[in-house]
């Protein structure tokens, strides 16, 4: 099992590399975008020495190479900076706001597997019945359509025509946001026992979550559709039937595990992907997230929360993806067993 | 005398597809299997064989499909497959397929499907007993090492490894009728011929009835009872395989015979050529006509 465990180090350790070419791409790209930090953060009424003493205390006058050199010392020491927009550390900016993000972007990706999924298996299993020519239409549309339009198609039905649903924000005004553990809303109900909160918090995560989802869904729906059809054609499928399992059985379990290897892997980027689509949905339902945060800092140009941001992302972007190779080579047999016989 | 009978197929025909499409592929085909008795359906590449397997099994009924005639497997009607059928399937009629190692779920241990494959047979048995057993089941196959075997996912087997556990699992709920579609013709000769004489003496102890497909006169010889000859969707003689290899009457039977050495040397069938002969009417040896009818 070490072998297991060194391949999966192995791949932590690429994952670093790409970390650290993105840092350069993006630090040089926010160093090339035209503007002086130094001015838009003093504003227009500062004098020029005072733009040119922030310019030298944040070595913006060194050579490039200099730069990326401080900044990666600071990283060593788990610093990103600090924010000349809200004159703060940037990891600190980062943990208020990304916690709201990935709440959405999971409620999201729950979604995404718990709707899609089972979508994909019944149109797969009344493949050119109406169940699923209806399917599949459904997931065209949902795929078809950006995800901050379905953020607004959703508000004008189910919060305007029909007012099911709040509008917009995270809870609302009158509720008192439980102590922050987490950053999480939803968890830190929870452990603050505040069932009245965590019922209004999930009332405000069903549109914006399901929007962000809606075009993950159709894409989950078609992905294990199309796995699912491969799938029944194989000899193996017909042997099950032979031997007496259920449709049922077959559907959700013996041929369903097979269909789920090349599905899940596409999974995991459309999972990542999410966090993207997020930034535009976060705007329509003014949810309190990083996409706030991170258009500011971009106009701004505010260089370390803008690399800093950046940095997070791909890096969760990472993680996911090791999750998804991990499930994978424990699903898939052949994977997890090659790599065990590589180690012995 | 119907109930004798585990398998019977009378005037059955099949069309694929409708309209202008529509091709028909049996061509009202009549066959018996009795309990207890080996039964060859022998003929070349294309000629309905598959076909008439998987419609036995009810696998193949769908709404691409136009079927006339009947169909009784085990006392049940097959004909529009259905519900029936579907719950016989696995207890009173299994089937072995031609790949054995693409047949089995390449993501599941052998003895996970052997649970499985019990447990359309009997609901009440508690994992334990079930592997116990398969392991039974296997040992009856010649598997050295059954627990390890059961432990092993089929990927870890080999092709005639793989072959044995699937005579284990199509037998281990013991069937009345079991359909073999030229079982093994992926593998080796030698581990093909290996596999069936297993097949022939466990089927043989248990009294299994088996409709063996064949494209292959030389092993048809060995095992079977009885043979039936189709060409292009028609039954074309009907023998028992003494009065088969004796007095060849068809044909079509004649050429086919013709082809047996060098299906022997190389594991594949030389087409014989076509004639228009071929396409002669049915030829019923004495004693062998279908229940029901006066013999011929
Ligand atoms: N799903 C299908 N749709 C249309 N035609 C089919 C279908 N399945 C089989 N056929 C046709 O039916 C005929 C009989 O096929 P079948 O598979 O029974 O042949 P076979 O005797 O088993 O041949 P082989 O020895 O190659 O396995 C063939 O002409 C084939 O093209
Ligand atoms: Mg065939």
């Amino acid at each position: 099992m070490p072998k297991l465990l060194l391949t999966f180090l192995r791949r932590v350790g690429t994952s670093l590399i790409v970390l650290f070419g993105v840092s350069i791409l993006i630090f040089g790209i926010a160093r090339i975008m035209p503007g002086d930090p130094a001015r838009i953060a003093l504003g227009p009424n500062a004098t020029q020495q005072q733009v040119e003493a922030l310019r030298e205390a944040r070595h913006l006058n060194d050579p490039i190479h200099e730069q990326y050199f401080y900044f990666v010392r600071e990283l060593l020491h788990g610093d990103l900076g600090v924010s000349l927009y809200t004159k703060r550390p940037v990891t600190t900016d980062v943990a208020q706001f990304l916690p709201s993000s990935l709440e959405l972007v999971f409620a999201s990706g729950l979604l995404m597997v718990v709707l899609g999924i089972p979508l994909g298996l019944l149109t797969a299993r009344y493949q050119g019945r109406w169940p699923d020519h209806a399917g599949r239409l459904m997931s065209v549309i949902a795929v078809c359509t950006p995800a901050f339009v379905w953020g607004v198609i959703l508000q004008l039905l189910f919060a305007y025509f029909v007012p099911i649903f709040p509008i917009e924000g995270q809870l609302s005004s009158a509720m008192k946001p439980p102590p922050t553990v987490t950053g999480f809303l939803t968890v830190d109900s929870i452990l603050a026992g505040n069932m009245p909160t965590l019922a209004n918090a999930l009332y405000h995560l069903v549109l914006p979550a399901l929007a962000l989802a809606l075009a993950a869904i159709g894409q989950t729906a078609r992905l294990t559709r199309s796995s699912m059809i491969e799938i029944y054609r194989k000899p193996y499928v017909e042997m099950s039937r032979a031997y007496g399992f259920s449709e049922r059985k077959i559907a959700t379990r013996y041929a369903f595990r097979p269909a789920l290897i090349p599905t899940l892997t596409v999974l995991g980027l459309d999972f990542a992907a999410l966090l993207a689509n997020a930034f535009l949905v976060e705007r329509v339902f003014g949810w309190p997230g990083l996409s706030r945060y991170g258009v500011e800092v971009i106009l701004r140009k505010d260089l370390d929360a803008i690399v800093g941001t950046v940095l997070i992302i791909a890096a969760l972007f990472l993680i996911c993806n090791l999750i998804v190779d991990l499930l994978v080579s424990i699903i898939n047999p052949r994977i997890r067993l090659a790599e065990k016989r590589a180690g012995s | 005398m119907a109930e004798e009978s585990v398998l019977t197929i009378s005037d059955l025909s099949l069309t694929f597809g409708k309209g202008r499409a529509a091709s028909q592929v049996l061509n009202s085909i009549s066959l018996h299997v009795k309990r207890g008795e080996k039964v060859a359906l022998v003929g070349e590449s294309g000629s309905g064989k598959s076909v008439t397997a998987r419609l036995a099994m009810g696998l193949l009924q769908s709404n691409k499909t136009t079927i006339s005639g009947h169909i009784d497997v085990a006392g049940l009607d097959a004909t529009q497959g259905g519900a029936a059928i579907a719950a016989a399937r696995g207890r009173r009629v299994t089937m072995i397929f031609q790949d054995p190692t693409s047949a089995l779920n390449p993501v599941f241990r052998v003895g996970r499907i052997f649970r499985e494959v019990q447990r359309t047979g009997d609901e009440s048995l508690t994992p334990a007993e079930m592997d116990r057993r398969s392991a039974e089941a296997l040992k009856a196959v010649s598997i050295p090492d059954p627990a390890r075997c059961l432990q092993s996912y089929p990927f870890q087997l080999s092709g005639g490894m793989n072959q044995r556990v699937l005579i284990a699992m199509a037998l281990i709920n013991d069937p009345s009728l079991l359909i073999a579609d030229e079982p093994g013709t992926a593998l080796d000769v030698t581990v093909q011929a290996q596999t069936l004489a297993l097949m022939h003496d466990l089927t043989q102890r248990k009294g299994t009835a088996v409709l063996f497909i064949s494209h292959n006169l030389g092993v048809v010889r060995e095992f079977a009872d009885r043979v039936y000859v189709i060409y292009r969707g028609r039954i074309v003689e009907h023998a028992t395989t003494a009065q088969l290899f004796s007095d060849p009457r068809h044909p079509y039977t004649r050429a086919l015979l013709q082809a047996v050495p060098k299906i022997v040397k190389t594991g594949l069938p030389e087409l014989p050529e076509t004639s228009p002969s071929f396409l002669d009417p049915l030829i019923v040896h004495p004693g062998c006509g279908e229940p029901g009818t006066v013999p011929a």
